[in-house]
C-alpha cells in the first residue's frame, strides 16, 4: 500500500490527510516534533488569555486520529533522503515513504538582533512559545514590561494577550503608521488610535538596536536602534513576520528558494515529493497574491487540492479571489479583492469613517471603468460570498453601494450604516445611489 | 475601581451569609388556634393524631424548624402507621411529610424575623442586589473598551470548576433540595417575603413565592451584569431584556395577580410539555372551574403548544423560546453566562444528549396519554399501572431532580444549559421542528473560519460550531437555543444567526471556502 508521510501536523498537513484519507484507502502519517495532535496555531493567543484552554484549540478529538487510520509520529526530520524515499529523524531512526507533503509551516522571523536567542526572547508562532510567554510574563508582578518588536498582525495580538493580563507593553514598529505597507492610511491611523486606547506604549517609526542580557543570560532590557533609549523588560517578544521552516532540506536536493519550491500543482522538483502551506513557494505569485502566502485558508486549501493531485486527480491550485480577516484587540478587520495601501494608478479609494473611530471601511476600484477592486472593512462583517460572486462578475462600485446591504454580515438586530455610507460616496462622487433593501432572493442566487 | 468591585463582593457575600444564617434563627409555636385551623382546614379525624400533637407539641415553644418538624413527621408517622394497620383509610393523613410540617410550621414562627421582616429583607436581598451590582457596575470602566472581554475566564476558579465553582455548586444544590424536598426548613425566608407577596397576591409568602421572587432577583442583578458585558452587541442587549421582561411579567407578576383576582395560578408562556402538569386533572378541573379566564387559559395552553410554538420555530428557530422567553433559559442566560463554556463538546456527550431529552419527552407524552385516559375515563390505571405514580416519578425525576438539582445546581460543574439540552421535553419539540421544518440557520461565512476554538468554547448547548464553521457549512442543529455567543466571540466575522428561505438552508453553497470553483464542484460531486 502506497505510504504518504506528511511532515506538519498544522492545518495544512492534516487537510491534506483528511482529504486523502476520504478519497483513498492509502496509508498516512503525519510526523510533527511540536505536539501530540493538531491544533489551531491561530488560537495559541485564547489560551494565554484564558478565553481557552489548550484543550479547546484542538478541531478534532484525540480518537478522531486511530479511527481515520492517521498514524501520529512525534518527532523532528533532521533530513530527507529522496534517493532512498527516506526520512532521518533527530534520535536517528528512519522512515521510509512513498510519497512525501512537506508542511512544516513558518518560523518567527529573526534579523540577527544582538541578544536575539537569549532567555526571555521569543516569537509567537509554537505551541513552546506560548510557554515561554507564560513562563516569563504569567503577570505584572513578574515581568514589569514587555518588549514587542515588529509591527504586524501577531505583533498585535501578542500586544493584546499581554495587556489582557495587565502587563505593561511597549510596542516597536518599524514603520511609521501601523501596518501601513499593507492597510491604507485612514485605516492604519485608525488602528494606531485604538492600539494607545489599550494602554499600549505604540513607538511608531522605531527599530530595535540590541537586547541586552542579565548576569544569567536572560533579557533585561532593550536598546532602540534611533535614540539609543534603554527600555527595561523581562519578556522581549520578535514578531516581524515569518518565514518558511526549511532549514532542514537545506542539503536534500530538494529546490529551495526561501521556501521550498513548487509549481502550480504544488510538485516539487522531487517526482514523490510535493510541498503545501506557509513552507511553500510558488515559481510564479498566483495573480497578486505573494510566492509565499502564510496564511490559515491557503494552507488549507493547498491541503484539499494536493490531496487531489495525489488520489489521481491531478489538479492545479487556484485560490480564488484574495480575502482575509484579523482582529485589532477589538476592532475586526476583513477583506475582500484587493485594497492596497497605495491606490494603484488606475485606482481610486473610496473611504468613509463612523464617527466612533471603530468603524470603517474602503473601497478600491477602476478610475475609468469603475470596476470593483476590493473592500476593506473594519468593525463591519461583510458576507465572503456575496463579494466573492461580486468579484468574479466585475461588478462596477456603484452596483457594490446599491446592494451593500445584501453584503452586511453583522449580527441581527445591529445598526447598519449602508445609508451612510452611501451619502458620503454619492457626496464625494456626486452620485444618485439609493440602497436596495436586503434580498434574500439575490444573496441566494447562484449567479 | 478595584476597591468598589471588592466592597460590593463583602457586601454580597455578608448579605448571602445572613440570608443563610437566617434559617438558624428565631422561635416557633404551634398555638392551639394554628393547631385547629389546620385540623379544619384539612379535615383531619384522626383522634390519635389531634391528642398527641395536642399534647407533644401544641404551645410548646421550639428554637429549631428543625427540631419541630422531626417531631411532627414523627407523630404523623407514628399515626399513619397505626391507621394502616387497623385499616382506617379515612383517618390517615396523607400528603408528603414536609409538606404538612410546612403547614404548620409557617404560621408558628415568632421572634426577631417575623418582627423585623422589612430590615432583614434588607440585610439579604438588599445587600445581595447592592453588593452585587456594586460588583458588577465598575466593569464598564474595568473592561476597557467595548468588546469581547473573557479574560482570564479558564484561569479563574469560580469559572473554571475550581474551588470557588465547586463552593458555589453546593450552594445551589442545597439550596434546590431545600425547596423542593424541605420546604418546612426554610419558613424563615418566607417571612421576609410576606409584605411583598401580600402586596401581589394578597397571600403569604410560599416557598415558591421565595423561589419567584429571587429567580427575578437574580436574573435582574446578572442582566446587568450582561447588558455591561456585551454592550457593543445589540442581539445580546435586546434578547436579556426580552427574558427579562417575560421572566418578571408573565412568570412573576402576572400569575400573582390573577390570585389576587381569584383567578387561577397561570404563566401565560409556560408551554406544555415544559409545563408538564398542564393536563393533571387538578389543573384542568381548576380552569374549567374559573370561568371563562380559566376555560381561555385551557384553549390558549393548548394552541400555544400545537401552533404558536411550532410556527413561530419555522419563523425565527427555537431561540423564540429557549433564548427570548423561557424562565429557565432566562436564568440560564445570565445566571449561567459565567459558566457557558463548561458544557461538553465531545461526541459522547451529544449522543447522550439525543436520547436524554428525546426520552424525557417521550416520558411526559406517555404521562400526559395516560393522564387524559385517566381524566376521560376515570380509571386509576392504564396498562396496570396506576397513572398517580407515572405523575409522581415524573415529576420527583424530571421536575425536581432533573431540572432543578442537576439543571441548575450543576451550573458551575455541567454549564448552564444542561436541563435545556439534556432534559427539556419541550426543547426536544421545538429542536425537532427547527431541525426538519424552520427558516432559521447559522451561516457560515464562506473561508475566513480559522478553527479557533471559541464558538465551540463558549457554546453553552456543546455543539461543536467550529466544525461545521470549518468546512464551510451552516449550523442546523435541533439543540441550538440561538443564544448568539458564537457570533459574538467569533474573533474573524464567520458566524451569523439568521432567518431565511429554506432552500440552501442546509447544503453548504457552491463557492466554498474561497477555493476555485474548479475544484470545489469536483469536491462537492464526490
Amino acid at each position: 500500500m502506497e505510504h504518504i508521510v506528511i511532515i506538519g501536523n498544522g492545518i495544512s498537513g492534516v487537510t491534506a490527510a483528511r482529504h486523502i484519507r476520504k478519497l483513498s484507502d492509502k496509508k498516512i502519517t503525519i510526523i510533527s516534533g511540536e505536539t501530540d495532535f493538531f491544533f489551531s496555531r491561530t488560537a495559541l493567543m485564547y489560551v494565554y488569555m484564558g478565553h481557552l484552554k489548550f484543550e479547546h484549540t484542538q478541531p478534532y478529538e484525540d480518537w478522531f486520529w486511530k479511527k481515520n487510520r492517521i498514524t501520529l509520529k512525534k518527532g523532528f526530520v533532521t533530513a530527507v533522503d529522496h534517493a532512498q524515499n527516506q526520512l532521518i529523524f533527530q534520535n536517528e531512526e528512519t522512515l521510509s515513504y512513498d510519497t512525501l507533503i512537506i508542511a512544516t509551516g513558518s518560523k518567527p522571523n529573526k534579523f540577527g538582533w544582538p541578544g536575539q536567542d537569549l532567555d526571555g526572547v521569543t516569537g509567537l508562532y509554537h505551541k513552546q512559545d506560548l510557554e515561554r510567554v507564560t513562563q516569563y510574563a504569567p503577570d505584572p508582578k513578574t515581568c514589569k514590561r514587555a518588549v514587542i518588536v515588529g509591527g504586524g498582525l501577531i505583533g498585535i495580538e501578542l500586544a493584546e494577550m499581554l495587556r489582557s493580563r495587565n502587563v505593561p507593553v511597549t510596542f516597536l514598529v518599524r514603520e511609521s503608521s501601523f501596518w501601513n505597507g499593507v492597510l491604507p492610511a485612514g485605516e492604519s491611523a485608525l488602528i494606531n488610535d485604538h492600539i494607545k486606547e489599550h494602554h499600549i506604549d505604540l513607538r511608531l517609526g522605531t527599530n530595535l538596536k540590541e537586547i541586552i542580557a542579565d548576569e544569567h543570560g536572560k533579557a533585561k532590557a532593550i536598546v532602540i536602534q534611533e535614540t539609543d533609549e534603554v527600555i527595561e523588560c523581562d519578556l522581549v517578544g520578535l514578531t516581524a513576520g515569518v518565514s518558511p521552516n526549511i532549514d532542514f532540506l537545506k542539503d536534500s536536493g530538494i529546490e529551495l528558494g526561501r521556501g521550498v519550491k513548487v509549481n502550480r500543482f504544488l510538485e516539487t522538483n522531487i517526482p514523490n515529493i510535493y510541498a503545501i502551506g506557509d513552507c511553500a513557494e510558488q515559481h510564479e505569485p498566483i495573480g497578486s497574491r505573494r510566492p509565499i502566502e502564510a496564511v490559515w485558508y491557503t494552507g488549507r486549501m493547498m491541503g484539499e487540492t494536493v490531496a487531489q493531485t495525489i488520489c489521481g486527480n491531478r489538479i492545479e491550485y487556484k485560490p480564488g479571489h484574495w480575502f482575509n480577516s484579523a482582529k485589532f484587540l477589538d476592532i475586526e478587520y476583513q477583506t475582500y479583492g484587493w485594497v492596497f495601501a497605495k491606490p494603484k494608478e488606475n485606482e481610486n479609494h473610496f473611504h468613509w469613517k463612523h464617527e466612533d473611530h471603530a468603524k470603517c471601511i474602503t473601497i478600491a476600484y477602476d478610475k475609468d471603468t469603475h470596476l470593483f477592486i476590493g473592500i476593506n472593512t473594519f468593525g463591519i462583517r461583510m458576507r465572503h460570498e456575496i463579494f466573492d460572486r461580486w468579484l468574479t462578475a466585475g461588478k462596477s462600485v456603484e452596483y457594490v453601494m446599491e446592494h451593500l446591504k445584501d453584503a452586511n454580515f453583522d449580527p441581527e438586530l445591529y445598526i447598519s450604516y449602508e445609508t451612510q455610507i452611501i451619502d458620503a460616496f454619492n457626496t464625494e462622487n456626486n452620485t444618485t445611489i439609493t440602497a436596495k433593501p436586503k434580498s434574500w432572493k439575490r444573496i441566494f442566487s447562484k449567479a | 475601581m478595584k476597591g468598589i468591585k471588592y466592597t460590593g463582593l463583602v457586601i454580597f457575600i455578608t448579605g448571602l451569609a445572613i440570608f443563610t444564617a437566617l434559617l438558624f434563627m428565631g422561635k416557633y409555636e404551634v398555638t392551639s388556634e394554628i393547631f385547629d385551623t389546620f385540623i379544619s382546614n384539612k379535615g383531619v379525624k384522626s383522634e390519635l393524631f389531634i391528642n398527641t400533637f395536642k399534647e407533644k407539641i401544641v404551645g410548646k415553644t421550639y428554637t429549631s424548624q428543625v427540631q419541630l418538624s422531626a417531631d411532627i413527621r414523627s407523630i404523623l408517622e407514628t399515626v399513619n402507621t397505626t391507621h394502616e394497620t387497623n385499616q382506617e383509610w379515612d383517618k390517615i393523613i396523607w400528603g408528603k411529610s414536609h409538606n404538612i410540617a410546612y403547614d404548620f410550621i409557617k404560621p408558628a414562627g415568632k421572634g426577631t424575623v417575623q418582627d423585623n421582616k422589612g430590615i432583614f429583607w434588607w440585610l439579604t436581598f438588599g445587600l445581595g442586589i447592592i453588593g452585587g451590582l456594586l460588583f458588577i457596575l465598575p466593569n464598564v470602566i474595568l473592561l476597557g473598551p467595548p468588546g469581547i472581554k473573557n479574560d482570564g475566564i479558564f484561569l479563574n476558579s469560580a469559572t473554571n470548576k475550581g474551588w470557588i465553582g465547586i463552593l458555589v455548586f453546593v450552594y445551589l444544590v442545597a439550596f434546590y433540595l431545600l425547596l423542593y424536598f424541605f420546604p418546612d426548613l426554610i419558613v424563615n425566608w418566607t417571612y421576609i417575603l410576606d409584605p411583598i407577596s401580600q402586596s401581589l397576591s394578597g397571600g403569604l409568602a410560599s416557598q415558591w413565592f421565595v423561589y419567584g421572587f429571587l429567580y427575578c432577583t437574580i436574573m435582574t442583578v446578572m442582566a446587568v451584569r450582561m447588558y455591561i458585558k456585551y454592550r457593543h452587541n445589540r442581539y445580546q442587549i435586546v434578547r436579556t431584556t426580552s427574558v427579562l421582561f417575560f421572566q418578571i411579567g408573565f412568570a412573576f407578576l402576572i400569575p400573582e395577580i390573577l390570585v389576587r383576582f381569584n383567578q387561577p395560578y397561570y404563566d401565560f408562556k409556560n408551554a406544555f410539555p415544559l409545563d408538564y402538569d398542564f393536563f393533571f386533572d387538578w389543573n384542568i378541573n381548576i380552569l374549567i372551574n374559573s370561568g371563562g379566564l380559566g376555560v381561555f387559559m385551557l384553549v390558549w395552553g393548548i394552541v400555544l403548544t400545537l401552533v404558536i410554538v411550532p410556527v413561530m420555530v419555522y419563523f425565527f428557530g427555537k431561540r423564540w423560546y429557549c433564548s427570548w422567553v423561557c424562565g429557565c433559559g432566562g436564568l440560564a442566560e445570565t445566571l449561567g453566562d459565567p459558566y457557558r463554556q463548561l458544557s461538553d463538546k465531545r461526541l459522547v456527550a451529544w449522543k447522550l444528549e439525543r436520547w436524554l431529552i428525546h426520552g424525557v419527552l417521550v416520558f411526559s407524552l406517555v404521562m400526559t396519554a395516560a393522564t387524559l385516559y385517566s381524566f376521560f375515563t376515570e380509571a386509576d390505571t392504564v396498562l396496570g399501572i396506576k397513572t398517580q405514580n407515572i405523575q409522581y416519578w415524573y415529576g420527583l425525576l424530571i421536575g425536581s431532580w432533573f431540572s432543578g438539582v442537576i439543571g441548575t445546581g450543576f451550573y458551575p460543574i455541567l454549564g448552564n444549559r444542561t436541563w435545556c439540552r439534556f432534559g427539556c421535553p419541550l426543547a426536544a419539540y421545538l429542536g425537532l421542528v427547527q431541525r426538519f421544518k424552520s427558516r432559521f440557520r447559522i451561516t457560515t461565512n464562506g473561508g475566513q473560519c480559522i478553527s479557533c476554538g471559541n464558538c465551540s468554547t463558549y457554546c453553552e448547548q456543546g455543539i461543536d460550531v467550529r466544525a461545521y464553521a470549518q468546512k464551510g457549512e451552516n449550523i442546523v442543529r435541533s439543540s441550538c437555543v440561538g443564544c448568539g455567543i458564537c457570533s459574538a466571540v467569533c474573533p474573524r466575522g464567520v458566524l451569523k444567526l439568521e432567518n431565511g428561505p429554506e432552500t440552501g438552508r442546509i447544503n453548504p453553497t457552491e463557492v466554498l471556502l474561497g477555493n476555485d470553483v474548479d475544484l470545489m464542484n469536483f469536491v462537492n460531486k464526490k
